[in-house]
């Protein structure tokens, strides 16, 4: 585990990036998280999908999947791989502050 | 007044289930039920074998109702819905089962129409799954026709069952086509959403490393959108293609359809959110699961189920006796990994601890992480002894629920760096 400082503040990630404690997130940092992601400016369509990844992660305690989230963000698949390019889910993830999402087993 | 347990499935998990829980109830205190909509329990390791002509349909399939102990009610049918709040399980032809407890194992549905084109012009001509019967048939047929070309192994996504299997496809294809002297004339390539071979790193390494060895082509981080059996091509999201002359696709999976049908029952998959330790499920306290339609973050694996069955049975009977539950299922796994030429390597692990080298059970045993003949024994034996002692619900000389360590190569193990 170490530390990042992200918008000024020190948060814990783990070797790939993810937050390991997802309530030290917040809004600001999202900018600068999409930055290091080769993610321009945040629409309305990427919030709606960190928001998601968020409530999802604090109800069932892991993000959702590319496929679930092509079934129940409200974006489908193609715009996903639009928004986030290559790996949505893990991107998103890395953006919205939680940990990776374990589809993977 | 007696207790009613039923059992949705009558595959792997739930037999092993009634069968472990008649044995503790040999008196009419307690029923037990499964339900099935059909009485064919397919070995579903053999699939594998089918497309290779190794083995055939026939000798994997046997009757469901013959593998459940005297004394359990087989009832085939269809299964509409579950009613959580009722206690009762709603059958297709009309019936209505009340429960006491309730133990959801049936599995998991593959879902080939959920993928753009998979099912479209040449499904079942140039498009094959070895995952089901009818198509692992299909495909020995094509195989043995083959003479020369590209073949795509391609998973869709995860999760999928048993996640070695298109691996070994991959392998077995290679013996295949040295064996009957065209290897020459075939690529193989496998299509994978993963960013290696497999989904654990250690174990990804040394399937990497044999795949590269075979001339087996990787292609990583390929998530399939579309499929063009007529062309003759996989279409990832992020627009890349993988042509083929033939394809063997993993399809996605999701969890039974009454599962979906049953209010407050299933996620958006269908599978059923399932506490990871004591199988007990997320949404109702008298709702147990076992093997593939669980939530459970491990393979989708028999050898998964089968763990499971000694912590289900004793978790359900801590419910009956209204003692509190134990967290004792530790995700334990254990997968033999044919690699063709009459060799298997084999893979043991759980939530915490990869795939690592060393011997199972013990310091004398099998080799893991490592090809071997012996495994490839080991894997051919496991038929008898997955419908004489697995499925009756015994517990195998030596090969216990919890994960062994002890002829295993361990890193010294830390909690923070636990998944």
């Amino acid at each position: 585990m170490t530390t990042t400082t992200i918008a000024g503040v020190a948060v814990d990630t783990n070797d790939e990036g993810f937050f390991t404690d997802p309530t030290q997130w917040t809004e600001e940092m999202a900018p600068e998280l999409a930055a290091a992601a080769d993610i321009g400016q945040l629409t309305d369509r990427h919030w709606q999908v960190l928001h998601f990844m968020r409530d999802e992660y604090f109800e069932k305690g892991t993000g959702p999947t590319v496929r679930l989230l092509g079934k129940a963000s409200g974006v489908s698949v193609k715009e996903l791989y639009q928004l986030f390019p290559k790996a949505p889910a893990k991107t998103a993830a890395r953006i919205a502050g939680i940990p990776k999402p374990r589809g993977c087993i | 007044m007696s207790t009613s347990i039923v059992i949705l499935g009558g595959g792997t998990g739930g037999t092993l289930t009634a069968n472990r829980l008649r044995r503790l109830h040999r008196d009419d205190d307690v029923t037990i039920t499964v339900v099935d909509q059909d009485d064919d329990h397919v070995y579903q390791p053999g699939l594998l074998f089918v497309p290779f002509g190794m083995t055939s349909v026939d000798d994997i399939v046997r009757p469901r109702s013959r593998q459940l102990h005297d004394g359990i009610e087989f009832v085939a049918s269809a299964i509409d819905r579950v009613d959580l709040d009722a206690d009762q399980v709603h059958l297709a032809d009309g019936r209505m089962l009340p429960y006491d407890v309730l133990v959801i194992a049936t599995g998991a549905r593959l879902v080939p129409e959920e993928t753009e084109g998979l099912t479209g012009p040449g499904w079942m001509d140039t498009v094959f799954t070895f995952y089901e019967p009818a198509g692992a048939a299909a495909l020995a047929r094509e195989l043995a026709a083959f003479d020369g070309g590209r073949i795509v192994v391609n998973v869709v996504d995860l999760p999928i069952k048993c996640p070695v299997a298109p691996l070994e496809f991959c392998f077995l294809a290679d013996w295949f086509f040295t064996e009957r002297g065209i290897r020459d004339r075939v690529q193989i390539t496998y299509a994978t959403p993963l960013d290696g071979a497999f989904t654990k790193p250690s174990a990804s390494e040394a399937l990497g490393g044999l795949l590269a060895d075979r001339g087996i082509e990787v292609v990583t981080e390929f998530n399939t959108g579309e499929v063009h059996g007529e062309g003759g091509r996989l279409v990832s999201w992020d627009e890349r293609e993988v042509p083929f002359d033939l394809a063997v696709v993993i399809p996605l999976h999701g969890g039974a359809e009454y599962v979906g049908r049953s209010p407050g029952l299933g996620d958006a998959v269908d599978f059923v959110p399932t506490d990871e330790h004591t199988l007990r499920s997320k949404v109702a306290p008298n709702v147990f699961e076992i093997g593939d339609a669980a939530t459970v973050p491990t393979s989708k694996a028999g050898s998964v189920t089968h763990f499971e069955g000694e912590p289900l049975v004793a978790n359900i009977e801590h419910h009956l006796a209204g003692e509190p539950l134990e967290p004792t299922f530790d995700g334990h796994a254990n997968c033999f990994i044919e690699t063709g030429y009459h060799k298997a390597l084999l893979i043991d692990f759980d939530y915490e601890t990869e795939p690592v080298p060393g011997h199972y059970p013990g310091r004398i045993g099998l080799p893991l992480l490592k090809d071997s003949r012996l495994n490839h024994l080991g894997k051919l034996l496991f038929q008898s002894v997955y419908w004489h002692s697995l499925l009756p619900g015994r517990d195998l000389p030596g090969v216990g629920s919890a994960m062994p360590t002890a002829g295993k190569h361990l890193p010294t193990r830390s909690k923070e760096h636990a998944p």
